[in-house]
């Protein structure tokens, strides 16, 4: 069968669990290469081992082949700026997995339909990937007047990009609640826990409806939600089922959607606490899944 | 050494005691009387920091911006701190506080993450701010670690960084140990938060004094999160027999501590079970009020909520795991 070719940019530990996850997939992509600036890089290494032709040339590496259609870039939100002008001219998607965001938020089981015909699309964040569509599944339902979303992550598993910019994290989270999540306000809060054995990824999602709800209905689309996502992240669960509450708020006593929600990884190059990682490289996978097949259908191949 | 500074953080800590309900009109009274009693730093804002009004952490019932106001407009000759959480907050709050006057900006991370606070160190210089790095919960980390972590915070530009007892879960051995290694290893200014689970904020405090502790914290009659923390006044009358000079007032502290802040308490501030089980097994003293709601609804003891959350190691901010112990707990009580 004809597949899509495809280039990992950045040898980085995302780069490699990402390619660990390509390897895995049967669908309608090919690993073609992977792309590093440092020859000595872990990630160029393993790729080498396993066969997957590799570049130490960065981008410009990935540019001197014609036939990739799709790259995952998984550098850093700045060196993405200069990669998606590059990309865009040579008529290659980008999926970036950095904060960049040159592109749209795309969350699967959200929106990533609506965006096939783009050239670049953004991955969030991991709590992005995580919450995004908790908030959404009780948005459609019961309309959202505030999200806020704790997202608590091993301290072993937060590189230093997010380290120094969490900032970046933060904000980039509580817009994607409101933008595809639907919420009218939303606010993120990262909390890192250095406890040992390390924690697995947990996330609380606090959704203030604007007025009463059908409860089962909410609590309905919660869990269906939670079976797409899982179709790609199948470490994705709800903790405990979720729970409706009276809260003071600003706005006065408000019913409360709390969802208390944990990602353990695949544990394909990541250890499975760090479902955080896991969630971002999954996600990307099934968003380049379905840019390829879509690339294959108008192809007029059958997939 | 130069002049003991003593920061009176009524404003800040007490707000977790009082659910974040301080007005303008209270922030400006006690500012004015910490002022004219000398206190050289005021420390006001949200109890988890600047923009901590939030599900988690608990909705203020008064703009954070018009409490900071008030107490700029009552400073007189002394400083005004808010504190600061990395994701709590972020950096476009330091810059508005900043514009509103406060002078001191204190950054507060888990005492092992000191190197998500660069950016917001560099912020509040940008600002034209004093800088306080804040290692909470330090009873988890021996003082090598704290020592490390310490040295990061110097080199972002904190001018101070504190060694803070969060959980008061602290012994004064333990204090002088944390508070001499960072002494060893900096050369800014050490401080001292105490939380007065084990009754030893005063006693803690003094133990850092001893290993040169330069800075120190405290509320007027402990009025903090969980057990309170220790009470300014008690600070300066125990300071003055010792003959440390800090030209604090004690007369006014002793006055407003009386008839200002004693009527607002919501419930009594003694080392009761809840408090006692949260210093002996290192829970973050901000989540009592949090724990006790949850230990109602669910029916369970909050003992057993607080002892969970330590096996867990939540640190601050973690108000989220009080409900999933708390319905575990429940859920188990129920197969049982």
């Amino acid at each position: 069968m004809e597949k899509i070719k495809v280039a990992i940019l950045g040898s980085g530990n995302i780069g490699t669990d990402l390619m660990y996850k390509l390897l895995k997939s049967e669908g309608s992509m090919e690993l073609a290469l992977m792309a590093g600036i440092d020859p000595e890089s872990e990630g160029l290494k393993r790729a080498n081992q396993l066969q997957i032709p590799i570049t130490a040339e960065g981008i410009h590496g990935i540019l001197e082949h014609d036939d990739i259609k799709i790259v995952f870039d998984a550098t850093s939100a700045k060196a993405h700026f200069a990669h998606a002008k590059l990309l865009k001219e040579a008529g290659i998607v980008a999926i970036d997995l950095t904060p960049a965001a040159v592109g749209p938020y795309v969350v699967p089981a959200i929106n990533l339909k609506d965006h096939l015909e783009l050239d670049n699309v953004n991955m969030i964040s991991c709590s992005g990937q995580a919450t995004t569509p908790l908030v959404y599944a009780v948005n459609r339902v019961a309309p959202v007047k505030y999200s806020e979303i704790i997202a608590t992550i091993s301290s072993v598993s937060v590189g230093p990009g997010t380290r120094q910019n969490l900032d970046e994290f933060t904000l980039t989270t509580a817009n994607a609640c409101q933008e595809i999540g639907g919420a009218k306000s939303a606010r993120a809060i990262p909390v890192i826990n250095s406890a040992e054995p390390p924690i697995m990824m947990n996330n609380t999602v606090y959704a203030v409806l604007e007025e009463n709800a059908d409860e089962k209905a909410v609590i309905e689309s919660i869990e269906q939600i939670v079976q797409e996502v899982q179709k790609y992240v199948p470490g994705y669960r709800l903790k405990r089922a979720p729970y409706i509450d009276i809260r003071h708020t600003p706005w006065g006593d408000l019913p409360t959607v709390i969802i208390l929600n944990e990602v353990e990884g695949a544990g394909d190059f990541f250890p499975t606490y760090a479902g955080n990682l896991d969630i971002m490289t999954a996600a990307a996978v099934q968003v380049g899944e379905q840019f390829a097949a879509h690339i294959l259908k108008k192809k007029g191949v059958i997939v | 050494m130069s002049k003991l500074l003593v920061t009176d953080t009524t404003l800040r800590d007490g707000s977790h005691a009082v659910s974040h309900s301080f007005s303008p009109e209270f922030v400006g009274e006690v500012v004015s009387k910490l002022a004219a009693a000398n206190v050289p730093i005021i420390e006001v804002s949200h109890g988890s920091g600047l923009s901590g009004s939030t599900i988690q952490q608990g909705f203020s019932t008064h703009d954070e911006w018009k409490l900071i106001e008030s107490a700029v407009a009552n400073k007189k000759d002394s400083k005004i701190a808010s504190l600061f959480v990395p994701g709590i907050g972020t950096r476009p709050e330091i810059i508005t506080a900043a514009n509103i006057g406060i002078d001191v900006l204190r950054v507060a991370v888990h005492c092992t993450e000191a190197d998500v606070s660069q950016q917001y160190f560099e912020q509040a210089k940008k600002s034209g701010l004093e800088t306080v790095g804040f290692l909470m919960m330090s009873h988890t980390q021996p003082a090598s670690v704290l020592a490390e972590q310490a040295k990061l915070m110097e080199s972002y530009g904190a001018d101070c960084v504190y060694v803070v007892d969060s959980a008061g879960a602290l012994v004064p051995e333990g204090v002088r140990e944390r508070v001499a290694k960072l002494k060893d290893s900096l050369s800014i200014n050490v401080g001292f938060h105490a939380h007065n689970n084990l009754g030893l904020a005063i006693g803690n405090t003094v133990a850092a004094l001893e290993a040169g502790a330069d800075q120190i914290d405290g509320t007027l009659r402990g009025l903090g999160a969980g057990a309170g923390n220790a009470p300014t006044e008690v600070l300066v009358a125990v300071l003055n027999k010792m003959k440390i000079e800090t030209g604090i007032n004690l007369t006014i502290l002793m006055d407003t501590a009386e008839e200002i802040i004693a009527p607002v308490f919501q419930y009594p501030l003694v080392i009761d079970r809840d408090n006692l089980a949260a210093g002996y097994a290192g829970v973050y003293n901000s989540f009592l009020l949090h724990v006790r709601e949850a230990a109602v609804k669910f029916n369970i003891n909050p003992v057993a909520i607080i002892e969970e959350l330590g096996r867990r190691h939540a640190v601050a901010g973690q108000e989220d795991w009080i409900l999933d112990v708390a319905i575990e707990l429940a859920q188990k009580q129920l197969v049982r």
